[in-house]
């Protein structure tokens, strides 16, 4: 019997269970601290990121409330007054997913500007969709009619904005996302 | 024991010699600063694993060694992550994806198989600690070449003044191939350089 016993821990297969078993658990364990540790941390990193956006779009805001729809929020002065509405935007761009937070008035008919959380699109060109030369564009732009991008000439129309010489596909893809966001943003707070 | 130390600085160097890691090598070293955080946490997570499996050397049972040594590298990897994002949040922005995919940089599993799952936890600590700051210095290296010409500026300082045209090729990662094919190049000119004089002497 005694012999048996040994022959199953001497067994190569049970040993390889048993180790691959311990450096599971032992990883998963230490895995869990770390989370533990980091995750509050974290949060509070990514919220301080869009706040400090919120606040760029909205220089006036004193207190940010949650909105019923997901990523959309209420930008407030101190008076109580309703400044307008941030919200996320993601949609791909020309590498990768591009990352905004942007903002509208209260009856959403202009935009307050717009500001790049994430992006990969290439250094130099398309990443300066992020630099205040095409940002700013955004700033005070009717949405009267669908945002619109012109090349190489002055935007005519108060909803058109120049695109980036090099870059236009970087700069159709922050206004095809940012129309398809604001529509939606359009049709959830009417209902 | 000195010998393990520096074996992964020259002689043995992961980019130069070894030429291993090159997915973070080209992708990371736009600037300095990226290039540096990248090395460190790539530094952290060899030195840790190879300490570890050094240890649990063994009792591994040779057929799931690799396994094994994969789950023990992804949990610092991992850990190195959730450092990053808790306590730098935007150097963490800034390397994306290439902090979890240190898990596959080759240099890690390369060291444990082949020194510390054979060789004592000193051993192992220094040849892993040479190897993490020989990739490091590489990094830094390249970086701050491709910043200067880039941006003008190494680790954000400008260097060169308004007037310079920024050569934006060596940001893409065309600059990454151009400025590491130099390297390699001029590493082996100087390497050479010193292997002939020390035949002299000896």
């Amino acid at each position: 019997m005694k012999n048996k016993l040994t022959d199953i821990f001497a067994n190569s297969v049970v040993r390889m269970i048993v180790a691959l078993a311990i450096v599971g658990t032992v990883s998963g364990a230490a895995l869990v601290l770390v989370y533990n540790y980091s995750m509050p941390k974290i949060k509070v990193n990514m919220k301080a990121d869009t706040e400090r956006a919120i606040k760029d779009i909205f220089p006036q805001t004193d207190k940010i409330q949650n909105t019923k729809e997901e990523g959309v929020f209420k930008a407030v002065d101190s008076s109580g007054k309703l400044l307008g509405y941030a919200f996320l935007a993601e949609g791909n761009g020309y590498q990768g997913t591009i990352k905004m937070i942007a903002g509208v008035d209260g009856s959403i008919t202009t935009m307050n500007g717009m500001e790049v959380l994430e992006s990969q699109e290439t250094p130099g060109l398309g990443a300066e969709i992020a630099d205040d030369k095409f940002r700013k564009q955004f700033n005070g732009l009717s949405l009267s009619h669908e945002i619109e991008y012109v090349k190489n000439e002055k935007p005519q129309q108060p909803y058109e904005i120049e695109a980036i010489t090099g870059a236009t596909i970087s700069s159709r893809s922050v206004v095809h996302i940012l129309n398809k966001r604001i529509g939606e943003i359009r049709k959830a707070l009417k209902g | 024991m000195i010998k393990d130390l520096i074996r992964g600085l020259w002689r043995e160097n992961p980019i130069f010699v070894q030429v291993l890691g090159m997915c973070p090598t080209l992708a990371v070293t736009t600037k300095a600063l990226f290039g540096f955080s990248m090395g460190i946490a790539t530094l952290f997570v060899v030195v840790s694993s190879s300490v570890v499996i050094s240890i649990i050397r063994k009792l591994v049972p040779e057929q799931v060694r690799i396994p094994m040594f994969t789950v023990i590298i992804a949990t610092f990897v991992t850990a190195a992550d959730y450092f990053l994002k808790a306590n730098f949040f935007s150097i963490s922005k800034a390397l994306g994806p290439y902090v979890p995919l240190i898990v596959v940089n080759c240099i890690i599993l390369g060291r444990a198989e082949a020194f510390a799952s054979k060789n004592s936890v000193g051993r192992s600590f220094l040849d892993a600690l040479g190897m993490g700051l020989g990739f490091t210095c590489a990094l830094i290296v390249l970086g701050s070449i491709r910043e200067l010409f880039g941006f003008g500026t190494i680790f954000g300082f400008q260097i060169l003044g308004d007037g310079f045209e920024k050569w934006i090729i060596m940001i893409l990662p065309a600059g990454a191939f151009i400025t590491l094919g130099i390297l390699v190049g001029v590493f082996n000119i100087i390497d050479k350089k010193m292997r002939a004089r020390e035949r002299v002497q000896g």
